[in-house]
């Protein structure tokens, strides 16, 4: 594949990587700090190009709406919005993920609750993995740490997304999405053929041919008996993809005595602190989930045998911790450290309550 | 008496049409619902797009719209069937897109996607069941429920001071620039039902002629709702809801009618 290197905003990579991935329509409405990835698809107007489909909805509401009608289709559609617009769209995922749509979902989150800041934030975490909408269904949750991975994670999401027939969040955070960095962008994927919709998505509504039944997307199911029966179809979908597709990155921590556990803009900040702390002769890696669902219960329970404790970096008041509590099973002492409201913490004060909750603590 | 040599598919004069599925519809009897559906259906087969039609079924007594319909379908969400409609037109823009919603649905919870909708002129159909009640879950107030109708959560009749005005909605629309083809009709006679049947073709061939949005009204009895007999329900709709909701085109063609 062709690689051309390019500097671009978190918000335009996914954009961009909307257009180059064969994306087919893409449904939003502007909220800070991720407009950049809606103004950057109207001004390249893909629709002359590649005939994808871009439209400014009324709300969130609508967008993802108009995305679960696009995905009921067998269509390959996305949005994407910030924190606030995200709980306004918590009807619309509940009914992706009951009816089994694929689809992608960018949250370019920010500081709440309510209208909260338009400065970055990591505490859509429980919101993105536990739900948020109502009912027992789970989306597949992607954190990218950069701006390749912003671009990079819209490849990968359509992969997951159509295999498991389920709805990805690409989960990031204010500064990743208005961030530039260098990327390298691959070659056009062309938008599906209707003949390839139909094999790649056979069960979708695209128009009955005389030849089959009609299909129906839905997620009622009025007959408990029966709706029980997919709600175990729904688990184990996501029993699989905790045994298939569990995504990490591990850093300096081969000699490690202790690590962070941190995703996102997080874990950037974490590696800088890695460093401040070994020239301190502190011995710390970086355990780096990239899928917060399914989540990398395993390698953290390895980690928790070893070291002498571990420190969760998010830029909340303490979500993911309890991920990584129950991945640990008080093995070895588990914190939380991190600034939120919109402030996000430097690598200095990373490393102090590594010192102070961890390592003086014990 | 009955002449056994007679039935032959030559002196066939009416079968049901292959675009309404075996099912058997659950709607009470006399309610419009079950009617309309078989209007729709046969414009699909007559027009010969069941391969491109696209049925978006609503939250209300019309739920289960796609276990009736023979085409591809898709549940909403209560009132966000037009944002769905809007979005599949646009990605198979020959397709044939239609919503089929209540009053609730449209009116109240949906009342965005269906002005934004109508107001982008997206090219699809509406058909809006208008009962001015909420049948589905056991006759509460509608926007469109009338002064002085009781329902369960109006139960001393609806008044202004406490709920406000009946909703227009399909006169409001009217006003939008986006909408091609607004119409209201009513299905409690076979007249009706002809009539009925020609506006709902008309929304179709606006559609393959790419004309933007066409918005189908029908005033419908909810004899449950209502709690009144079917016939009964048709002579008090006629009385009372066609006096707020006459029937007629309101606009053909882009243009108000006068
Ligand atoms: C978000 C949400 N709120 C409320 C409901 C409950 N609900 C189901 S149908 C309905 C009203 C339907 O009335 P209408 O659209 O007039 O349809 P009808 O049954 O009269 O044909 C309501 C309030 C729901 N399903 N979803
Ligand atoms: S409750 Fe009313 S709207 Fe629903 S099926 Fe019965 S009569 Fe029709
Ligand atoms: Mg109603």
């Amino acid at each position: 594949m062709a690689k051309e290197l390019k500097l671009m905003k978190g918000n335009e990579a996914i954009a961009e990587a909307a257009i180059r991935s064969g994306c087919d329509g893409y449904f939003g409405y502007p909220i800070t700090p991720q407009s950049e990835v809606m103004e950057y698809l109207m001004a390249e107007k893909p629709w002359e190009r590649t005939g994808m489909v871009v439209l400014q909805a009324e709300s969130e509401t609508s967008s993802i709406n108009m995305v679960y009608g696009g995905a009921g289709v067998g269509k390959k559609v996305m949005t994407s919005s910030s924190s606030p617009g995200i709980s306004l769209m918590q009807e619309g995922l509940t009914y992706l993920a009951g009816a089994e749509l694929p689809a992608i979902i960018a949250n370019v989150v920010r500081g709440g609750p309510g209208l909260g800041t338009i400065q970055p934030s990591q505490a859509d975490y429980f919101q993105a993995t536990k739900g948020g909408g109502h009912g027992d269904y789970q989306l597949f949750v992607l954190a990218p740490a950069t701006v390749q991975e912003m671009y990079d994670f819209v490849f990968l999401g359509w992969e997951i997304a159509f295999k498991y027939r389920n709805p990805v969040m690409i989960l990031s955070d204010g500064a990743i999405g208005q961030v530039m960095e260098k990327l390298y962008v691959g070659d056009y994927v062309p938008r599906w053929t209707d003949e390839e919709l139909k094999k790649n998505a056979p069960w979708a509504s695209y128009g009955k041919p005389a030849n089959r039944e009609h299909h129906i997307i839905t997620s009622l199911e009025l007959d408990s008996a029966k709706q029980e029966e997919h709600n175990h179809k729904l688990q184990a979908k996501y029993r699989e993809m905790e045994e298939k597709e569990v995504r990490f990155e591990t850093i300096d921590c081969e000699d490690a005595d202790y690590i962070f556990v941190a995703y996102g803009s997080s874990a950037r900040i974490a590696q800088k602190a890695i460093q401040l702390g070994r020239e301190k002769g502190i011995k710390v890696g970086l355990l780096r989930p990239i899928t917060l669902f399914p989540f990398p219960k395993k390698p953290i329970a390895e980690f928790s045998k070893k070291v002498k404790g571990i420190l969760t970096v998010e830029m909340s008041a303490g979500q993911m911790v309890e991920d990584v509590r129950l991945a640990a099973e008080f093995r070895c002492p588990v914190e939380h450290f991190g600034r939120y409201g919109g402030i996000i913490h430097t690598p200095h004060e990373v490393l102090e309550a590594l010192e102070e909750k961890i390592i003086k603590a014990k | 008496m009955f002449n056994p040599d007679i039935v032959k598919p030559e002196n066939l004069v009416y079968k049901r049409t292959d675009v309404l599925t075996k099912a058997v519809m659950h709607y009470c009897p006399g309610c419009g619902h079950g009617t309309t559906h078989r209007i729709v259906a046969e414009v699909i087969e007559e027009m010969g797009i069941q391969d491109k039609a696209i049925c978006i079924a609503p939250v209300g007594c019309s739920v289960l719209a796609y276990n009736y319909f023979e085409v591809d379908s898709l549940g909403a969400a209560h009132g966000r069937a037009p944002a769905l409609a809007t979005a599949i037109q646009r990605l198979f823009p020959d397709h044939h897109t239609f919503t089929y919603q209540g009053d609730g649905d449209l009116a109240a919870i949906g009342t965005a996607e269906t002005i934004h909708a109508c107001n982008r002129g997206e090219n699809i159909v509406i058909i809006f069941i208008n009962n001015g009640i909420y049948g589905m879950t056991g006759g509460q107030m509608a926007p469109t429920t009338l002064i002085g109708m009781k329902t369960a959560t109006s139960p001393y009749g609806r008044t202004v001071e406490l709920n406000g005005y009946p909703l227009q909605i399909t006169e409001l629309l009217a006003e939008l620039p986006g909408t091609y083809y607004v119409t209201r009709q009513s299905v409690h006679t076979a007249a009706a039902v002809r009539k009925t049947k020609r506006a709902i073709r008309q929304a179709f061939e606006n559609q393959k002629n790419k004309k933007g949005t066409s918005f189908v009204e029908v005033v419908s009895n909810c004899n449950s709702g209502w709690k009144m007999t079917a016939p009964k329900a048709n002579e008090w709709m006629v009385e009372n809801m066609f006096v707020k909701y006459p029937i007629g085109d309101i606009k053909v063609d882009g243009e108000k009618v006068k």
